[in-house]
């Protein structure tokens, strides 16, 4: 604990009065976390079922629709998610190990990054390119010949599509928002190999968020048959 | 947090916590990326039906190793486990609810032949 937390009067251990001891902050936190998840779970659970039931209708239109979007970008921003959870458990390590601020904080910000990248891709190449070439549901989405009669089932594949991402691309930037918090805490020096809860709770949703990025990718991006 | 007088005299017992070896993290990292290769690549061979299937068999293997390792479900014990396999059983109730209605509504009643001997026997007895 930096010598300057303790002028500004803060707790050196981040152990709230209401608790027995640290230990059971800890797991009160954790599990309050879980329960938040759940939610999210049923939330996301909602969109899936309604994508099962309407890709169960329509399979044609959902192969023609799943066409529209690049393979490439869904693949790479995969991987991207996927590097910055493993970024994400280092920086909770780092701190479960007692490492210096500076370990936590050098992999918070490339976690950060990742996600940043991971908008960036999503929006300057996929979102855009659905605007530019009219299959961005509501923006003037025209139908293609090649899809005869399936054209309406393809324009409710694409909103799917354009819900399922833009939800978790929120979740993406309302993620990014805590990282930064978690960054101006570290910096702070408030993590110890005792206290690092909002860390590990944090890293806890966008392990979550990586999730259904992985349930996303197969459904949306991988119809070829 | 609290700025309590009294509250760094408690903060016993220490927090312990099983730190996972970063060469778990390294392998679950690198299984996950082979995994993201192997469901791109298995997605553009034709195996009819199936496509779907291996490819939501690689997403909940991949899911698994997420939660177990990246987000310590391995190694909580008790109620946060509860309220995971709560969720994702909850979860199977929506789907498997909401398909059991759609995927049943176009089935087609076909009249059982005793049916169609005794449904004239019946009338004829009571009209």
């Amino acid at each position: 604990m930096s010598d300057a937390a303790l002028a500004h009067g803060d707790n050196p251990t981040g152990f709230a009065h209401q608790f027995e001891d640290l230990e059971q902050q800890h797991d009160a936190g954790r599990m309050g976390m879980w329960i938040f998840l759940a939610t999210e779970i049923l939330f996301f659970g909602g969109m899936f079922t309604a994508y099962t039931v309407y890709r169960s209708l329509h399979p044609q239109a959902f192969l023609l629709g799943s066409h529209i979007l690049e393979v490439k970008f869904g693949a790479i921003n995969t991987a991207v998610l996927i590097c910055s959870s493993f970024t994400m458990a280092m920086a909770i390590r780092s701190a479960q190990t007692g490492k210096r601020k500076g370990a936590i904080i050098g992999w918070l910000i490339p976690t950060m990054l990742l996600g940043a990248t991971f908008l960036f891709l999503k929006f300057r190449f996929e979102w855009y390119h659905d605007y530019i070439e009219h299959t961005m549901p509501g923006f003037g989405f025209h139908y293609k010949p090649e899809w005869g009669a399936h054209a309406p089932q393809v324009q409710m594949f694409m909103c799917f599509y354009f819900f399922m991402t833009g939800l978790h691309a929120l979740h993406m930037i309302v993620g990014i928002g805590i990282l930064l918090v978690l960054t101006c805490m570290a910096a702070r020096g408030r993590f110890t190999s005792q206290y690092y809860a909002p860390l590990e709770i944090s890293g806890l949703y966008w392990h979550f968020v990586d999730i259904v990025w992985i349930f996303l990718f197969p459904l949306l991006y991988l119809i070829r048959y | 947090m609290s700025s309590h007088p009294q509250s760094a005299a408690h903060g016993q017992p220490m927090v312990h916590e099983h730190i996972v070896p970063v060469s778990t993290y390294l392998a679950v990292f690198i299984t996950l990326l082979i995994a993201t290769g192997l469901t791109t690549w298995v997605a553009f061979q034709d195996l009819g039906n199936w496509n779907v299937v291996v490819a939501l068999v690689i997403a909940v293997c991949k899911a698994s190793l997420v939660v177990l390792f990246f987000m310590h479900a391995k190694y909580n014990k008790g109620l946060s486990r509860i309220v995971l396999v709560g969720a994702v059983f909850w979860l199977g109730i929506m789907i498997t609810f909401t398909l059991a209605d759609e995927l049943t509504r176009h089935w087609q009643i076909s009249p059982q032949p005793w049916a169609g001997a005794i449904i004239p026997v019946i009338h004829r007895l009571l009209f």
